[in-house]
């Protein structure tokens, strides 16, 4: 069974948990720079005369697909590399996905996600085929 | 030419370039503070004017301004099309450079000017309408004050009005003219509930560093000749501008922190504020009138924004109520020993030098804000001053002018 983590964390905190995943063996993610509100309550700004208040702030979210057996475990090395203890540290969310098809080679479902050196390599379910 | 002097033809050549520059700055200046979808219509606005005055100045503009007086009103047509300007100097505004010189350099000035007003309504306005503003602007506003303030038989000038560089016909001007616009075409979308931020900072820094230098010729280049009064402008616009930028800086931070963004509005203000004194005040009194400059500045924009104005780019706090404390100051602090050709103010012993500066200040006040909501009321009940709330809201840029800035 295969998932999809959205972790949205601050923009400084990326390379923090990018680091922690690939130690751990979560290689393959995408990141694109979002722009969020929540608890954080936005912040205040110097403007030209005065201060303003901005709600929506940057944030980054990072989209990761994987195997139902990591879930537990990549979220703890989100959690732990990209809290700071202050509102705005950001959110996970995880979906189930249908379907995953690597372009180069057509491999689908779980072989598409697996990486030489990846999380299921060094749990010993198996090995990335290497084509 | 036996009546040429090369040294203040060459300083003013260079000056003419230098005071053409300040309008791409000011271009970029108002462009980092608006949002990304407008930059392309926030600097057409202003260089479009290096192409329209270009035009307009040498067809019958000059003529208008500088001409033959009429009742102390207006210019005749003698000038039109710079007929009869030529290398030959014309004493009654200089006698040591090429009356051409001293057109193609005073053009500089009334290209900058309508380009103030632009920071009034941008990411708004139609860009038919601006055109047809603009060319009304320059003819009905521009023109006729300049020849009552520096035209020969101009009555303010007749009056004895002490403005270096353009106090009331620049900055007065297009602060009065920004403020009017601003009450005819309305508030942007959103202007009170969203923050509408600057979306690159660093054009306007670096806007304001181009203006910085090209006030140099501005105000130095307005001594119409290479000499002890060019170096006094010179170094009166730096200090002003010095002392003012500290002062904002300084008040920015007692808000909170001090913005990058306040400090070089600040400069900026205390450059306008200087223009109309540079000539005739002393470096030490320069640095009054930028520290006193930037808190005046500094709270209009707060008031304007409490009265829920949306004359976006504070035209009217920066120039318009910066250079009217400077036309007073002028008439405060003005000293013959530092411009023979000039006058004493209050504080040397003249107390009637400041009447005349607050009634030209007065009457520029009236005259280019009045005019201006005239003007701008027609062309709103006939074409209309703002693009419609769709184009509005996907932006000039595209709706505008079919364009994206950063693809």
């Amino acid at each position: 069974m295969l998932k999809k983590i959205e972790a949205i964390i601050r923009e400084d905190k990326l390379n923090d948990v990018k680091d922690a995943l690939n130690a751990i063996g979560i290689r393959g993610m995408n990141v694109f720079e979002i722009r969020g509100q929540g608890r954080q309550g936005g912040i205040t700004l110097a403007g030209r005369s005065g201060t303003y208040q901005v709600d929506m702030l940057p944030k980054m979210q990072m989209n990761i697909i994987l195997s139902e057996d990591n879930v537990d475990e990549t979220i703890e090395t989100i959690l732990a590399a990209g809290r700071t203890g202050a509102a705005g540290d950001g959110l996970i969310f995880v979906y189930p996905v249908d379907e995953v098809v690597r372009i180069r080679t057509g491999e689908r479902g779980h072989e598409a996600v697996m990486y030489p050196g990846d999380i299921d390599e060094k749990k010993g379910r198996g090995k990335a085929k290497v084509s | 030419m036996a009546n040429l002097n090369t040294g203040d033809t060459a300083w003013l050549l260079v000056c003419c370039s230098l005071v053409l520059l300040m309008t791409p700055g000011l271009a970029f200046f108002y462009g980092g503070m608006v949002r990304r979808k407008n930059i392309l219509s926030t600097l057409t606005l202003s260089y479009v004017f290096m192409a329209l005055i270009g035009v307009q100045w040498l067809l019958f503009g000059y003529s208008l301004s500088f001409g033959k007086d009429i009742g102390g009103i207006i210019g005749g047509l003698n000038y039109l099309g710079f007929m009869n300007v030529g290398a030959a100097p014309n004493p009654e505004y200089s006698s040591s450079i090429p009356h051409q010189l001293f057109a193609t350099y005073q053009m500089m000035f009334a290209v900058i000017t309508p380009a103030l007003i632009t920071g009034a309504f941008v990411e708004r306005i139609r860009f038919k309408s601006f055109l047809l503003f603009g060319i009304v602007w320059a003819t009905l506003v521009y023109d006729p004050l300049c020849h009552w303030v520096w035209g020969a038989g101009g009555w303010l000038r007749e009056m004895g009005v002490l403005d270096f560089a353009g106090g009331t016909v620049v900055h007065v001007a297009a602060g009065c003219s920004a403020l009017a616009f601003a009450m005819v075409i309305g508030p942007r979308k959103g202007f009170g509930h969203i923050p509408l931020e600057p979306h690159n900072i660093p054009y306007t820094v670096l806007g304001a560093g181009l203006l910085w230098v090209g006030w140099f010729g501005f105000n130095g280049g307005s001594a119409l000749a290479a000499n002890g009064v060019a170096v006094n402008a010179l170094l009166a616009t730096n200090t002003s501008g010095a002392a003012a930028g500290l002062v904002w800086m300084l008040l920015s931070w007692l808000d909170g922190r001090p913005s990058t963004l306040g400090l070089v509005t600040g400069m900026v203000v205390g450059l306008a504020a200087v223009t109309p004194a540079s000539g005739f005040v002393s470096p030490m009194a320069a640095l009054v009138i930028g520290a006193v400059a930037a808190p005046i500045s500094y709270y209009t924009i707060r008031f304007r924004e409490q009265r829920g104005l949306d004359e976006s780019l504070d035209v009217f706090a920066c120039h318009g109520m910066a250079s009217t404390w400077g036309m007073i100051a002028t008439g405060l602090f003005a000293s013959t020993a530092i411009n023979p050709g000039g006058a004493n103010g209050l504080f040397h012993g003249n107390p009637s030098q400041l009447g005349v500066q607050i009634l030209a200040t007065v009457v520029t006040m009236i005259f280019s804000f009045g005019v201006t909501y005239v003007v701008a009321k027609a062309l709103n009940m006939s074409i209309g001053l703002k693009v419609g709330l769709h184009e509005e809201e996907v932006g000039l840029d595209i709706s505008g002018h079919g364009e994206r800035a950063y693809s």
